[in-house]
């Protein structure tokens, strides 16, 4: 049984509560493990790596512009969300496949490259750069954290052109490096809707690497 | 006495940094506990007491980097 949580548009606190949810369901047994997909109202966040200087303007700017700021307790610097970007948290108990932090992140990658590649985008992995990028520009990018080898947070994968310039607030995972989208990268637009599709296809059917999570590429 | 001991965290993952450590020294702790908080590459990561007892040391503090296999600290169990 894959459960699959499609929360729609939210706000961060929103999806973020209900991740922590999902996250004692698991932990307590009540559920095997756990898929939540949804878009965020704009945001940033903060993760352990982050400092306050990659925010590159001042907090009451942000508060006039409505986009909250959260320290979370993901790995990563700071990075920021909003419409138009597929927000992916799988909560899964890595005590039933491998606990690896490295292969678990890996596929994070695999699974939104083969999500990009129903489009006949190509993207790649950066050795040392964690996160999914097309040529120099990252579209994709990945915190997670994990306990009681549970896992939560997960992928940002950009879809929609539009939204992208908010990345200039920040620095995002605290470098000086482009973004990109998924619309961008192939001159069309692109609903998240059908993303989603593609997504709970992949989970539903297990052909996704999250069904043998323990294995290899 | 029981130690706390960093175990393999993935393939290629040679080390971690202490985000913050739950208790203080000298404090009262249970098994399972989340105990301390590691970071590495995009991960953190929640290691939980190994058992129930008295955190009697930390050997690693914020900010320091530590190895798998190495230890963190120590707990002295309830007798």
């Amino acid at each position: 049984m894959v459960n699959i949580f499609d929360l729609g548009l939210v706000d961060f606190k929103e999806a973020w509560d209900f991740q922590k949810k999902v996250f004692s369901d698991v932990k307590n047994g009540e559920l095997t493990h756990a898929f939540i997909l949804c878009q965020h109202n704009p945001v940033i966040t903060l993760g352990r790596q982050a400092t306050s200087k990659n925010i590159l303007i001042p907090e009451s700017e942000l508060k006039n512009k409505g986009i909250e700021v959260f320290n979370v307790e993901r790995g990563g610097d700071a990075t920021y969300h909003g419409p138009g970007q597929l927000m992916f948290y799988p909560i899964l108990n890595l005590n039933y496949f491998k606990r690896d932090i490295h292969i678990f992140l890996r596929k994070l990658e695999s699974i939104a490259m083969q999500t990009f590649s129903e489009f006949s985008v190509a993207t790649q992995r950066i050795k040392g750069l964690t996160g999914v990028w097309f040529k120099d520009k990252k579209i994709a990018s990945i915190g997670i954290a994990i306990k009681n080898w549970i896992t939560y947070h997960g992928v940002a994968m950009n879809i929609k052109q539009d939204d992208l310039s908010n990345f200039s607030l920040i620095r995002p995972c605290g470098m000086d490096i482009m973004m990109t989208s998924l619309e961008t990268c192939i001159g069309e637009k692109i609903s998240v809707r059908d993303i989603k599709k593609i997504l709970t296809r992949r989970l539903q059917n297990g052909e996704s690497c999250f069904a043998r999570v323990g294995g290899r590429d | 006495m029981v130690k706390v001991v960093l175990p393999e965290l993935g393939e290629g993952i040679e080390k971690a940094t202490v985000s913050f450590w739950f208790f203080k020294e000298g404090e009262k702790v249970n098994e399972k506990d989340d105990l301390v908080e590691l970071t590495t590459d995009k991960a953190t990561f929640n290691l939980p007491s190994p058992a129930t007892g008295m955190l009697s040391e930390i050997t690693f503090h914020e900010g320091e980097t530590v190895h798998p296999g190495e230890v963190l600290g120590a707990l002295e169990e309830n007798q």
